[in-house]
């Protein structure tokens, strides 16, 4: 029945700042027969190990895995159907699992890419998590994760909770289209701050759109310094060659 | 919205971790969410009311400590203390800082239990 303490978080000493509700801790420790048992564990303990466990055979198999996440209408899919048939033509072996609440809609425009695609349904749930990978990793008929170059994870639209779950991917690619507005970062900076990668869709409509490029540089840059910024449009493929070398280079790092 | 399976995960641990003290009641479950862990307090509070209703947990307190953000700032040398998340800057400096220490927590510290024994303490 032992339950080890376990710490998932760099701090691991309390800090005194911003506890909330002190006269309610003070009056607990008041009474005699009350005594602190330290647990120590992350909320998410049992995703954060299955993504462990997934991140592992991801290694193992020379799969490079990437997360996509954004809000819905993005062109999340868009974007990966381009990427998709892109790498088939460049004689990369590619695959995606695809999450959304209902619907194979997107599995079947992605398909089309001639990349394998199997779609995750999620009823209901806001994100993908660990378990849902794993479950769709295993019998998915002509896919061995060993014979991938790269595996697409596309993200249920949300930009809130995919942040705190863990699918062991490599690199997690936050997007934002130039309809959705430059402060999108800041209003979401949980998720773009975990990002490795941003990509920015429909570049090509950038201009009636009114977009301030600069604006939304600047803001992705505030909320995550340094990230590898990518302008595409899956319509006319700009940017598209940049993100490809980028893949590739990831991708080798991988093999390295 | 995820806030309802999160406090389903901590009654999972919590109720795991109070078996093994066999009579004990949960007083209070202490919780560390960091600055990005984008949990919504009161909305946690208000799924974790509705998950423990009728279990050996309701009545069990939520105590919830918010972690800041500390970033390491290469140029200083140093962790500081972001103010916000709408900036990561070294606030002494202004560099950029993208090298989190803290503020990510979703974690659960500890829970205070009753077993009905003096521990002694004042």
């Amino acid at each position: 029945m032992g339950h080890p303490a376990v710490i998932l978080s760099q701090a691991s000493e309390s800090r005194p700042w911003g506890t909330r509700r002190e006269s309610e801790c003070k009056e607990i420790e008041g009474k005699m027969t009350t005594r602190i048992v330290e647990l120590r564990r992350g909320i998410l303990k049992k995703n954060d190990e299955l993504a462990a466990e997934l991140r592992q055979r991801y290694t193992a198999a020379g799969v490079l895995v990437l997360n996509l996440v954004s809000s819905p209408g993005t062109g999340k899919t868009a974007f990966l159907e381009r990427t998709l048939r892109e790498l088939k033509a460049g004689g990369a072996r590619a695959a995606a699992l695809v999450g959304d609440l209902e619907t194979d809609n997107d599995a079947r425009r992605l398909a089309a890419s001639g990349a394998p695609v199997r779609q995750i349904n999620t009823h209901g749930i806001c994100h993908l998590d660990a378990e849902m990978i794993g479950k769709h990793l295993d019998g998915w008929e002509g896919v061995e994760l060993g014979g991938l170059d790269y595996l697409f994870i596309e993200n249920v639209g949300n930009l809130v909770c995919p942040s705190s779950y863990d699918l062991g991917e490599k690199i997690r690619v936050a997007l934002l289209s130039v309809t959705e507005g430059e402060d999108k970062p800041l209003k979401y900076p949980t998720l773009f701050n975990s990002a490795d990668a941003a990509v920015i869709t429909k570049i090509d409509i950038a201009e009636p759109c009114g977009f301030d490029r600069d604006l939304a540089l600047k803001n992705i840059n505030e909320i995550r310094p340094g990230i590898k910024i990518f302008e595409t449009s899956a319509k006319t493929g700009a940017g598209m060659a940049e993100w490809l070398e980028y893949l590739a280079v990831e991708r080798a790092k991988r093999e390295g | 919205m995820h806030e309802l399976s999160l406090a389903a995960s901590i009654v999972e641990a919590v109720t795991e971790t109070a078996a093994a003290y066999p009579g004990s009641t949960v007083k209070a479950v202490r919780l560390r969410l960091g600055a990005l862990s984008d949990v919504l307090e009161d909305s946690l509070r208000f799924c974790w009311e509705l998950t423990v209703e009728g279990t050996p947990l309701a009545g069990a307190l939520l105590v919830v400590t918010t972690i800041p953000v500390v970033v390491h700032c290469a140029k200083c040398a140093a962790d500081v203390q972001l103010d916000g998340v709408q900036s990561f800057r070294c606030p002494r400096c202004g560099e950029p800082a993208s090298d989190l220490k803290q503020g990510k927590e979703l974690e659960i510290e500890s829970i205070e239990i009753d077993d009905g024994k003096d521990t002694g303490a004042e």
